[in-house]
This record gives structure tokens, sequence and C-alpha cells, in this order.
């Protein structure tokens, strides 16, 4: 096991930056998700990690050495591919036993240690199958088996459960959370789903177009997003962003909607008098009452019922908006409904620059 | 739509179509094994008779045991065996690098390979005559080999360069992360892989190397160092031809690449598909 320090690091394709300045420091057995949209670089970077992929500028430093010129093979990292990259003519076992084998362990401690990974990925009985016998979770799991054999220092995932369907990917979220809270490996894991980044990560690392927009915890990602890329990524159904101007008239703050409708915000925000602002609110922080005539009306426009929860369309005159509720009350499609946008709830963006204003 | 709901009448015409060109395309060689069984007195007055009234051997024993036949069989097995050996090995590097690399010069290079397949080959036969017997390349199997190699090299290369495109980069950087050099993993998990490939580059450069007359013919002027398809001119005398010992010779020629096929050719139903679904 060993630290992982991202310093400065920068990676282009010929003149076109793919990376700008990644700083990322990730501490020993800690697991870390880079999330962001296709194309945003976190499979770049972790890739620069595994050694597969050249750096630019910058340091990459496990375990305090830096690794930059190291090929892949000296760097004692394990990495688990979306693709599972099985070796399809060897048997599962060899597909483990492959790593062990190409650094000459001996071959009773290498049949003891495959079966003890077999047993802990329920692979026992697939061991001497080839990989296109298997289906997609069972070839997961020989990608998860096939990496924890050899103890790395650290383990990378590259979106390792994009392929499954849906019901798989929640259960093998399941497995591989419970497998690094027993094994206690550094792990760097990729993904576009901001579900399995919220659920597996001790901290993540929200990324766009080359450069790390957030690094935080889970929740730190969700309740305090630093910029209108992070709210709108993070939250599932996503975060309802409104188009207003601040106003400030000595200690209040208020912001004028694009409808030119009222909504109070807290004292303490910053910012200045007619500043342009997105002010975002997440679903389940819009309170309704159906019961109740409010000052805010809207119109229920679509239901999505979750089972959880339910997701109401609220239309107004100017925008629909999404509310969250988790009362299971009968909501007809065109009721009257009130609903209320809280002051304490509100993320306020710079609408120029999309930087949360600070509160 | 399912097999089963087409129509007896389309089935006829498929397998009738088919059946008349697998006849159209292997009668030459059925009129091969017929001429080569008939015994000269008939030969010409059975006229076109589609079996001799009367077959015998004797063509095939005269070939094999009197004539330099298997000489030149030996010398055609060397040298395409040789050839077949060395162009595969080197299209499988280069192949490689050409499907997983990017360098500096690699669209030149792909360029010039291509340049190479374009022009007659009997434009090069002075030049490269002129360069080899210098070099004591003339008259010898190594000269064949040098310039079968070099001709086959760059199409060979493409080829493999196909199956290896074929291949997801993924499997050999988990190889490299497991532990292995590059070398290593395009070793025991690339190439592997590539067999069909492999196989459908040896067959193809096998039987190539094997029917090659023109530089045969030009290098080599002594009989001990002649190939299989140079000494079936030599049944061709100024007065007449000897058909029925041409054409054994030729059905006995036909041997080796039969026998190469039949072992290869489980690969190569698979590479040949593969090719042709990736390249």
């Amino acid at each position: 096991m060993a630290s992982i320090d991202i310093q400065g690091v920068g990676k282009s394709y010929g003149t076109v930056p793919v990376l700008h300045n990644v700083d990322l420091s990730i501490q020993d057995g800690e697991f870390v998700v880079l999330v962001g949209p296709s194309g945003c670089g976190k499979s770049t970077l972790l890739r620069m990690v595994a050694g597969l992929e050249g750096i630019t500028r910058g340091d990459i430093l496990i375990g305090g050495k830096v690794v930059n010129e190291l090929a892949p093979k000296d760097r004692d990292i394990a990495m688990v591919f979306q693709s599972y990259a099985l070796y399809p003519h060897m048997t599962v076992r060899d597909n483990m036993s492959y790593s062990l084998k190409l650094r000459g362990t001996p071959s009773e401690r290498m049949s003891h240690v495959i079966s003890a990974a077999a047993s802990k990925l329920g692979l026992e009985s697939f061991l001497d199958r080839k990989p296109r016998t298997l289906s997609g979770g069972q070839r997961q799991r020989v990608a998860m088996g096939r990496s924890i054999v050899r103890k790395p220092k650290a383990f990378l995932f590259d979106e390792p459960l994009s392929n499954l369907d849906a019901r798989l990917r929640e259960q093998m979220r399941v497995e591989i959370k419970k497998l690094h809270r027993e094994l206690g490996t550094t792990s760097i894991y990729v993904t576009h789903d901001q579900v399995e980044a919220m659920t597996l990560a001790d901290r993540i690392v929200a990324m766009n177009g080359g450069a790390v927009q957030q690094v935080g915890t889970p929740l730190d990602l969700y309740e305090r997003p630093t910029n209108l890329f992070v709210a709108s990524f993070i939250g599932s159904p996503a975060i309802n962003i409104l188009d207003g101007i601040l106003r400030c008239d000595g200690e209040n703050r208020h912001i004028i909607l694009e409808s030119e409708e009222q909504l109070p915000a807290l004292a303490r925000i910053q910012g200045r008098d007619g500043q342009a602002v997105k002010v975002g609110i997440r679903p389940e922080d819009v309170q309704v009452s159906i019961q109740n005539a409010g000052s805010r009306m809207g119109q229920v426009e679509l239901v999505e019922p979750m089972g959880l929860g339910t997701i109401l369309h609220i239309g107004t005159v100017h925008r629909t908006l999404k509310a969250f509720v988790l009362e299971r009350a009968d909501y007809p499609i065109g009721s009257n409904i009130a609903y209320s946008l809280p002051a304490d709830r509100l993320h306020i963006f710079d609408a120029r620059t999309g930087q949360r204003i600070a509160d | 739509m399912t097999s089963s709901a087409r129509s007896t009448p389309y089935w006829f015409l498929h397998y009738g179509l088919l059946a008349f060109y697998v006849a159209f395309a292997l009668f030459p060689l059925y009129w091969l094994l017929k001429v080569s069984i008939t015994p000269n007195d008939l030969l010409y007055s059975e006229g076109i008779r589609l079996w001799p009234s009367r077959s015998s051997l004797a063509h095939y024993t005269f070939v094999l045991a009197h004539s330099d036949f298997p000489l030149f069989f030996k010398n055609s097995l060397i040298v395409s065996g040789s050839t077949a050996v060395t162009v595969t090995l080197i299209a499988a590097l280069s192949g490689y690098a050409m499907s997983r690399f990017d360098f500096r010069g690699k669209m030149w290079l792909v360029g010039l390979m291509l340049i190479t397949q374009m022009f007659p080959l009997v434009m090069l036969v002075a030049p490269i005559f002129k360069l080899f017997s210098p070099l004591g390349l003339t008259n010898s199997l190594t000269g064949l080999v040098v310039v079968y190699t070099a001709f086959n090299v760059p199409f060979a290369t493409f080829l493999m360069q196909s199956f290896f495109d074929g291949i997801p980069k993924d499997l050999e950087e988990a190889a490299m992360i497991d532990g292995a050099s590059r070398f290593r993993a395009f070793r025991q998990i690339i190439l592997p892989l590539t067999l069909p490939g492999v196989a459908a580059t040896l067959g193809f450069v096998f039987t190539a190397a094997w029917s090659e007359l023109l530089f045969a013919l030009m290098l080599v002027s002594k009989a001990d160092a002649s190939t299989f398809p140079v000494g079936l001119l030599s049944f061709v005398s100024k007065f007449s031809v000897d058909f029925g010992q041409m054409m054994a010779a030729g059905v006995l020629a036909l041997i080796p690449a039969c026998l190469f096929f039949l072992l290869i050719q489980r690969y190569l139903v698979q590479g040949l598909t593969a090719g042709a679904v990736k390249g």
C-alpha cells in the first residue's frame, strides 16, 4: 500500500492539451473516485498513474517515489479495465496467476493465494474455465481477482462496472466497497456515474475539461458544490438552476429571478448588487404542498414515481422545476401545487464564472 | 429471415450456383489430374474424354525416379518454407508496430510500403540481378529467399496489422500492469491470439513463393538451385511438350501446398473472416 501524489500534472497530445495542472494527494488506503463526463481527462489521468500514458508536465509519486519514467510493470499497481481485459486464451486460474508467475512466486504459494482470492469472489467453480464461457459479472470478478492476488500498492479502476446491467452494477459496487474495507488498499476509481462516485468514495475528484473542479467528500460536493458544473453533475435527479440578479440592500439580500419573482437569500451571501447569478436548488429541497395555497403556485406537469419517492415536474409560467418528495400522496397531473424555495437551501453561483458565491 | 422460411427453388438455385462455381474453379485441377494419369498413347487419340479408357501411373514413376523433380521439389520446399517463416516473423513485428505505435514518419513508411506493391516486378529483375551477382546470391536458394521476403513483407505487414488492430489494446496493457514487459506481453498474450493471422500470413506467403516463376527463372540458371515452377519448364523441349509428366509433376507439387493448408485451415477460416471484418 502507498500514497499517491499527483503534482502539477499536465498532458497534451501534440498541441492539444487534455489535462491542465492537476494536483491531487491521495492518502495511503484512501478510496478516491475521479468523476466527470466523457472526455474530461479522468481516464487519461488514471492511465498516467498506471504508466500507460506519458506525462507531459509535472510529477506522479507512488509511495513517495517519482514514477514518471517507470514502466507499468515496475510500478506495482493493479488495474481493472472497463473491458475486463481478461486473457481469452487462458483459464480463469491462469488469468489470475499470470502476474504471480511473472514475479516468480512459488507454485504452492500461488495456488494458495488464488484459491483464497477465488473463494473471496465466489469464483472457485470457474477456475478451469475460459473467460468466454463466463457472464459479464463473472468476468468482472475475475478481473478483480487478478488484481487482488498480488497485493499491489494501489488499485486502479477504469469504469469497471460500465458494461454491467443496473442490478449487477449495484451488487458489484457493494462488493468493491467491502473488498476495499477488507484490504485497505489505496484505490483510484474512474467513473462517469455519479451514484457510483457518491457511494464508493472516501473523496471525490470532480473533473471537467481536463481540470479538477472540486475535491472533497461525497457530501461536500453534494452540499457545497464549488461551481455550477459540480452542482449539476452531482445529484440525481439533477439540481434545478434558475437565472437571476442579486440585489444587496444593506444587510438585506435577495434575488430577482428572470420571471421577476423575488427570492429571499441568506444575509451572509457575498457578492455585489446587480450581479448576475445562477441559483441552484436540489429537487429534494423544493418544498411542495398540494393542500395549502402559497405565494408560489405551479401545476403538476409530470409525475415520476420512483418507489422511494416521487419526482414532480412543476410547471410555472416561466420554467419547470423538479421537486423530489418522499410522501406517497396522489399528485394528479394538472393540479395546482404550492411550492417554496427555502433561502438556506439555495446554491448561488456567479452567472459569468459559474463559481459559487461565498456564503 | 430464417433458413426454413426460404423456399425450395431458392435452395435449388443457391446450391446449383455454388456447385457450378466450384466445378468451374476446380475443373483445371481435375484436368491436371486426368492428364497426369493418361498414358501418352491415349493423350491425343482420345480427344477430350473426361476420363481416359486406361490409366497408368507411369508419368509419376518417371518424374520421381528419372527426372530432377525431387531436387526441384526439395529446393521449392526450402525456399518457400524459409520465406514464409522469415516473412511472418518480420511481418508480425512490423505489423504490431504499425498497429500499436505512433512514430515519426509512419505515414511515409506506409506510403513507401504501398508503392512497392504498385509496379510490375519484371521491372526489377535486371537491377536485382545486377545487385545479386557480385554478392553471390544468383544461382542460390538464399538469393530467392531474400527476394521473396523483400516482396512479401509489405503485404504481410498490412495483413498482420489488421489482425493486431482487431485485438484490444487493453489486453497487453493489462499484461504490462501485471508485470510483463511490452515484448513479453506481445509474445505471451497478443501473439497467441493472432495465430489465425500468423497462419493466414504463412499460407499466403508460402503459396506465393511456391508458385513464383519470374525470379526463380531469372536469378537461377543451374538446375541444382532451380525451384519446381522452373523445373516444370524442363518438360517443355524444343520439339515437344511432355504433358503427362508435366501434369504429374504439377499434381505432386500440389501436395505440400495442400498439406500446409490442411494444417493451418483451422486458423485460416477464422483468420480470413476476422480480416474481412476488421481490415
